[in-house]
């Protein structure tokens, strides 16, 4: 990485991969959108912050619902206040620039420093919401008819997206990103990420849970694996419970942290039962 | 040598575009790789494979590409310790490019053997021994192009070792492609209403005009719910013997119909081979997971768009007699025909979907069971075309032939 730009090497909340760090820098310094796919709970959503923190920039987070537009991150020309406002009279109806405001990519592009822009979510908008939006990452440019004005970007925003996969992305789209897939954690690296969130975590507990984390993950049928977020949020749980290491793989104490669906439950203590695992009848005793 | 590197991926069925070559080339040129190979394969994959589902590709293409190229092992702690330094910047000139022809792998590697004999301190600039920036062929961070890197932001593995890794192995589906097109289609089925719940939240122009003329000209705006799709749709799969060879396509539509968002309801059910007493709930087809047909024909409102996908060809009495159920522990009652019939009348806007091209309906082995079946149903070949004319017919009422 050439020393002109500033590279990304992670934050102190957030362990970020050799891997991952270097798709951030290489879209930075290609003034590319950096587009990251990967498992719920890998940490999408965090990249975009802990760059911003790291690199010392401000964070515009644009959250994308199923019925976002395209032109709402562009900018949003309130008809109905200008109508009301030529009604009563109150102000200035003739400056239309009083009623045009900027949505989050707009506001990315006129903010006086560089900051991040992160586009969460991406595939939950409509099929050609990304299409609608090639021109303006490219140019980092857009125009306003109604004020005859070109917004133009005063520093390119660095601009990272988000997807959960749930629509393909148009190809033409595609084409103009970097692409990075966040792997599951290996256990190494998920240790590495438990002890940010949990620093005194005793090594035994640690061990067994997450033993059993990842046991429970490699169980084929289950629909909504556990991920990350949830292992941290179980691991609290084993802690302010007060369970002994040794009773972890034994009786499954607060599985509801971990598996979300009912379907996953039955799936679960269908294969302990099935491998007639008797040192497992605690779990099934709680849940028959 | 790049560029048949582009060709190898092309041959692992990678779509790589020339924009995206070009911009690869670009960022190569900024030094963005940083010299090394693990770095060209990071950068590669990040620029040229824009799904998962490709990693695994580029992975092999990688590693048959790369694979005569290593990097030592096993050198002496100390001197990762003298590259683990900071160092200046190095200018690269026009010169020095000059003076540093490709050396030939075998013979740096025997260089490297002598130079780490010789050497017995920490070295940083300058152009022979093993250190962090100048031109040495050894160590890192400086310039020698053909170098072997030794250290630095690659210590661990080699590029050829990660992708022969092949960490993304299951992320190969071979299906992803031609979704979106399903997808597409599937949009066009749609029937708008206003007359469900939710937030008002969309102007009423007319209703506003005619409101705000009644006040005499005072503003009063009037909001409406906004439109949604009302469709709801049953999808019916066969999962039978005879489907495996058309499983791809079949995945493809299901995950299009699965990710389109915009239906209000969407149910997908498995049956084997022809419909009979039972919808399975998945592929396994197993008895211990299914729902009634009986109890779909009543609970469910006729309202709903009914596709089914299947290879429509069976042997004429599964079809046609009680008993015919394929699976051996079962009996039915009816015999699949009645069951179709059953379905068709109660869903008046259904259609069949079969991937077996129309061409050979007629003349292939269930060419009976086709026409038949064909009789009940609109059929049409499980293409993007003929999902867009199934689509068109699910829209409107089609007449029911007398079953």
């Amino acid at each position: 990485m050439s020393a002109s730009v500033k590279a990304y090497q992670g934050s102190s909340g957030y362990i970020v991969s050799d891997e991952l760090s270097n798709s951030v820098n290489i879209a930075i310094s290609l003034k590319k959108p950096l587009l990251i796919k990967g498992e719920p709970g890998t940490g999408k959503t965090m990249l975009a912050q802990s760059i911003a923190e790291s690199l010392d920039m401000e964070l515009i987070i644009w959250n994308i619902k199923s019925t976002t537009k395209a032109q709402e991150g562009l900018y949003v020309y309130d008809t109905v206040q200008r109508l009301y406002d030529s009604q009563f009279g109150e102000s200035d109806v003739a400056n239309i620039k009083k009623y045009i405001k900027l949505g989050k990519l707009g506001e990315s592009f006129v903010a006086p420093r560089q900051v991040v822009l992160l586009i969460d979510e991406i595939d939950k908008a409509d099929l050609e919401f990304p299409n609608d939006l090639l021109w303006e990452l490219d140019q980092m440019s857009f125009y306003i008819p109604e004020t005859k004005e070109t917004i133009t970007a005063n520093q390119r925003p660095i601009v990272i997206i988000t997807s959960n996969a749930e629509k393909e992305l148009p190809d033409a789209f595609l084409r103009r990103c970097i692409f990075h897939y966040i792997a599951f954690p290996d256990p190494d690296t998920m240790e590495s990420i438990i002890s940010v969130h949990h620093p005194k975590l005793e090594r035994k507990l640690l061990e067994q849970a997450m033993e059993t984390f990842y046991m429970l993950r490699n169980i084929n049928d289950i629909q909504k694996r556990p991920s990350t977020s949830e292992l941290i949020d179980w691991l609290q749980a084993l802690v302010i419970g007060g369970i002994s290491p040794s009773k972890i793989k034994k009786e499954l104490p607060f599985l509801g942290v971990l598996l979300k669906k009912n379907e996953d439950l039955d799936t679960l203590l269908n294969q302990l039962q099935g491998r007639g695992n008797a040192k497992n009848s605690n779990v099934l005793g709680r849940f028959r | 040598m790049f560029t048949k590197f582009f060709y190898t991926l092309k041959n692992y069925g990678l779509p790589v575009s020339m924009n995206e070559w070009q911009s690869l080339l670009e960022a190569l040129e900024a030094g963005l790789a940083g010299s090394s190979l693990i770095g060209f394969y990071y950068l590669g994959r990040a620029m040229l494979v824009k799904t998962e589902a490709h990693y695994d590709r580029f992975d092999m293409a990688f590693a048959a590409f790369f694979k005569e190229i290593e990097t030592p092992e096993g050198l002496p702690e100390k001197i990762w310790e003298w590259l683990n330094k900071e160092l200046p910047e190095v200018e690269v000139t026009e010169e020095m490019r000059k003076n540093h022809q490709q050396l030939d792998l075998d013979e740096l590697k025997r260089m490297l053997d002598e130079r780490l004999k010789e050497q017995t301190e920490e070295h940083h600039g300058g152009n022979r021994w093993v250190g962090t920036g100048g031109t040495s062929p050894f160590g890192h961070s400086g310039y020698h192009p053909g170098g072997i890197r030794i250290g630095g932001e690659s210590r661990n593995l080699s590029a050829v070792k990660v992708a022969g890794m092949r960490r993304f192995q299951e992320f190969r589906t071979d299906e992803t492609l031609g979704v979106r097109q399903f997808q597409v289609a599937l949009r066009k089925l749609r029937q708008f209403t206003t007359r469900l719940d939710g937030a008002r939240t969309e102007l009423d122009l007319d209703a506003t005009i005619d409101k705000t003329c009644d006040n005499a000209g005072r503003l009063e705006l009037i909001w409406n719910r906004p439109r949604e799709n009302a469709i709801k749709v049953l999808l019916l799969m066969d999962s039978g013997g005879s489907m495996i060879s058309y499983s791809r396509l079949c995945n493809q539509l299901f995950t299009a119909v699965n990710r389109t968002a915009h239906f209000k309801d969407l149910k997908v059910f498995y049956f084997h081979n022809c419909v009979y007493d039972w919808m399975y709930h998945d592929t396994h087809c197993s008895l211990n997971n299914y729902t009634p047909t009986d109890y779909i024909l009543n609970h469910l409102s006729s309202d709903y768009r009914v596709i089914l996908v299947g290879d429509a060809s069976m042997a004429m009495y599964e079809l046609m007699r009680p008993g015919g159920v394929i699976d051996w522990e079962l009996y039915n009652q009816k015999p699949g025909i009645e069951w179709l019939n059953m379905l068709r009348r109660k869903f008046e806007y259904s259609v069949w979907l079969n991937p077996i091209p129309r061409k050979y309906w007629t003349w292939m082995d269930g060419s009976y069971t086709i026409k038949k079946i064909s009789e009940i149903f609109p059929m049409e070949e499980l293409t993007v075309d003929g999902l867009e004319r199934a689509i068109k017919s699910l829209k409107t009422r089609q007449a029911i032939s007398a079953g």
